[in-house]
């Protein structure tokens, strides 16, 4: 049973299926990680698993980090996430997770940070259509009315402007891991992930949203 | 031409080896020490989709070039029962590289032109036969589409 591990976008390629088809894939290498803490009801309230993932030199841990991961053993680690689980019964601190507790056809949820685009104007962030190009024309990529005169004589909150567009941590879900490589530490997975490759991905089991299973009903 | 595809295959099959004589190392350095250190992959984001990719690529290609005569063995399946179907005509355009490498095949079947893209690396072809070597100046044959009949040969060469 696996609850989740972190990995690495590497980028994207393609991989020919039992047909024959060619399926857009993204390749994540993916940990192995370590269990460095596991919550409790009685310590901290919940019940969790924190693993921790990534080469880092030791320098750049601090102390009280160093201090955090003495206790399972771990070499300096990158980055730490939690994953909540029902109960931490076989899963032992300072052990390994690996792309092993995955397997070939299952679904999962990827999260990563999107790939950041900066500033933007409308059609970038929002879908705008933009102004006439000729015809003396001036407007081209401005936004345009933002409201009403006197009344209501403010700007509704919530109006879609340009600014900061991308960065931001969303979650692709009910992708299909198509391959799993426990030698190399990667996953296949059919389609695309968030964020730019080299950037930090959750992976975790396909979690049931609304009323429809998560992994089609099976 | 002939040179460059070449190296192009060499330094494919090298990055593979490469990939796999890397990791074998990085592996062995895991399992000695007793506190077991956590690594990354030494192998980069490219070399690591490199050898992913190098496992799908089929080696037993033959060379092909722009204005030869093929035959390709076309998998098709039809309810459970598999059967290839051959498909000849002339190599008109090479695309891409790698994994996603295609050939595009022409032929004139009663009266019609037909073009075929393939995969070659795709499982659906089952083999690729060249029939003939074609002597051609251009490494895009589309002119061949404004011509009929006999305008359509493509002339004949031995040295490949």
């Amino acid at each position: 049973m696996s609850i989740g591990i972190l990995g690495k976008k590497l980028g994207m390629s393609q991989f020919f299926d039992d047909a024959g088809r060619s399926i857009p894939v993204t390749v994540i290498e993916a940990g192995p990680c370590r269990i460095t803490q596991l919550k409790s009801t009685g310590t901290d309230g919940y019940v969790a698993v924190q693993v921790g993932f990534g080469d880092i030199r030791d320098k750049l841990v601090n102390q009280p980090a160093k201090g955090h991961l003495a206790k399972s053993g771990s070499e300096p680690l990158r980055h730490l996430r939690e994953y909540r689980v029902d109960s931490v019964e076989g899963l032992e601190l300072g052990s390994q997770i690996t792309v092993a507790a995955f397997e070939a056809g299952q679904k999962i949820d990827v999260s990563g940070d999107t790939v950041g685009r900066g500033f933007t104007g409308l059609q970038k962030r929002h879908g705008f259509s933009r102004g006439p190009m000729s015809h003396g024309s001036k407007n081209h990529r401005e936004p345009g009315s933002i409201g009403a005169g006197t009344t209501p004589g403010r700007v509704y909150p919530g109006k879609r402007m340009a600014g900061r567009y991308g960065g931001k941590q969303i979650t692709t879900r009910g992708l299909t891991i198509l391959k799993v490589d426990t030698e190399r530490n990667l996953l296949v997975v059919k389609g695309s992930v968030p964020g730019k490759p080299g950037s930090l991905l959750n992976i975790a089991p396909a979690k049931r949203v609304g009323t429809k299973p998560a992994d089609g009903g099976a | 031409m002939e040179a460059e595809s070449n190296e192009l295959s060499e330094t494919v099959a090298e990055a593979a080896d490469t990939a796999v004589e890397t990791v074998a190392p990085t592996a062995t350095a895991v399992a000695e020490p007793p506190v077991t250190k956590v690594k990354t992959g030494k192998l980069s984001a490219y070399d690591l989709i490199r050898a992913f990719e190098a496992e799908q690529l089929k080696n037993d290609l033959p060379e092909i070039y722009v204005g030869d005569t093929v035959r390709v063995g076309v998998r098709i399946s039809e309810g459970n029962k598999e059967r290839i179907q051959p498909y000849e005509g002339v190599v008109i355009a090479k695309r891409h590289g790698g994994l996603n490498e295609t050939i595009t095949v022409r032929r004139i079947f009663q009266g019609i032109g037909v073009e075929r893209v393939f995969m070659l690396h795709s499982p659906q072809v089952a083999s690729v036969k060249v029939e003939r070597r074609g002597k051609v100046r251009r490494a895009k044959l589309f002119y061949l589409r404004d011509r009929v009949g006999k305008a359509t040969r493509v002339k004949q060469r031995f040295d490949r």
